[in-house]
């Protein structure tokens, strides 16, 4: 019961960032909103594999979490400077 | 229960999300949208139960596919350019009556995880029978992958390296020479 709980109230918390993601206004605001969405993905993932009872689930949970923070580190790179090929330290 | 609630709101989100992809023409907000695009539908496939493609999904669809589309942002432009209206009747028609079509076409499908379906009769029996005597790996997928279909995956990872350096080549080259030229000025 308490699992099916979180699982909604994680939905809902989806919706709200992807609300931030469509409105902006800010570059930062869409950045965080999809963060949010990877974030709550990983939650999500963790919540079903419990309810569903395949715990192994859980490494998958763990790569998404790897995969979000590597994709939010290379876009905000990106606006930093503008390019990849920089390293960024001049 | 839960189960289907799960389905139809991250089913939402995806319509959702990709209407709001048409509507938008930064691009960069478009990149946004495309990995959260690919978050949910990562999640659905969890959800469905084929981990391994929710793998795939997550990291080529929501990882590496966004910085490559942000790499190739960073050598063009961050706006869409406003198309010239046209007429919009025809395609709508043609679109409706496709979908009218595949929709018609799903009644035919068997249901989803239905053991009489005809892709479940052909080489899955055996696979789950004798894979692990044949290759002596513990997991069907991953021994259809990489014994069964073992040279149909090695001609894949072959494709994706040559594309890869293919870019590098076309995209980098340049790149390595305008650098060399601004130290030289």
């Amino acid at each position: 019961m308490i699992f099916s709980v979180a699982a909604f109230a994680i939905l809902v918390t989806i919706s709200l960032a992807l609300a931030r993601a469509f409105l902006g206004p800010t570059l930062y605001d869409r950045i965080l909103a999809v963060n949010m969405v990877g974030t709550k993905t990983v939650l999500l993932i963790a919540v079903f594999a419990v309810l569903s009872g395949r715990t192994d689930m859980i490494d998958i949970a763990l790569m998404y979490a790897l995969i979000n923070f590597i994709g939010v580190v290379a876009v905000l790179k990106l606006v930093e400077q503008g390019n990849f090929h920089t390293s960024g330290e001049d | 229960m839960i189960d289907t609630l799960i389905d139809i709101t991250l089913l939402a989100f995806l319509t959702i999300t990709a209407i709001a992809i048409i509507r938008i023409n930064n691009l960069f907000v478009i990149i946004m949208l495309f990995g959260i695009f690919s978050l949910h539908s990562a999640g659905l496939f969890v959800v469905m139960d084929a981990a391994d493609v929710a793998f795939t999904e997550a990291a080529v669809g929501a990882g590496i596919a966004t910085v490559l589309m942000l790499g190739t942002l960073a050598l063009t432009r961050e706006h869409e350019e406003k198309k010239v209206a046209h007429r919009t009747r025809l395609p709508l028609l043609v679109v409706l009556i496709t979908t009218i079509a595949l929709v018609y076409g799903t009644y035919d499908i068997p249901s989803f995880g239905d053991p009489a379906a005809p892709a479940q009769q052909h080489v899955k029996p055996r696979y789950i029978d004798h894979s692990i005597e044949e290759t002596g790996v513990a997991n069907t997928v991953t021994a259809v992958l990489a014994s069964y279909r073992g040279y149909d995956t090695l001609g894949e990872v072959t494709v994706i390296f040559t594309a890869g350096i293919g870019v590098m080549l076309l995209i980098g080259g340049r790149l390595l020479r305008r650098n060399r030229r601004e130290d030289d000025e």
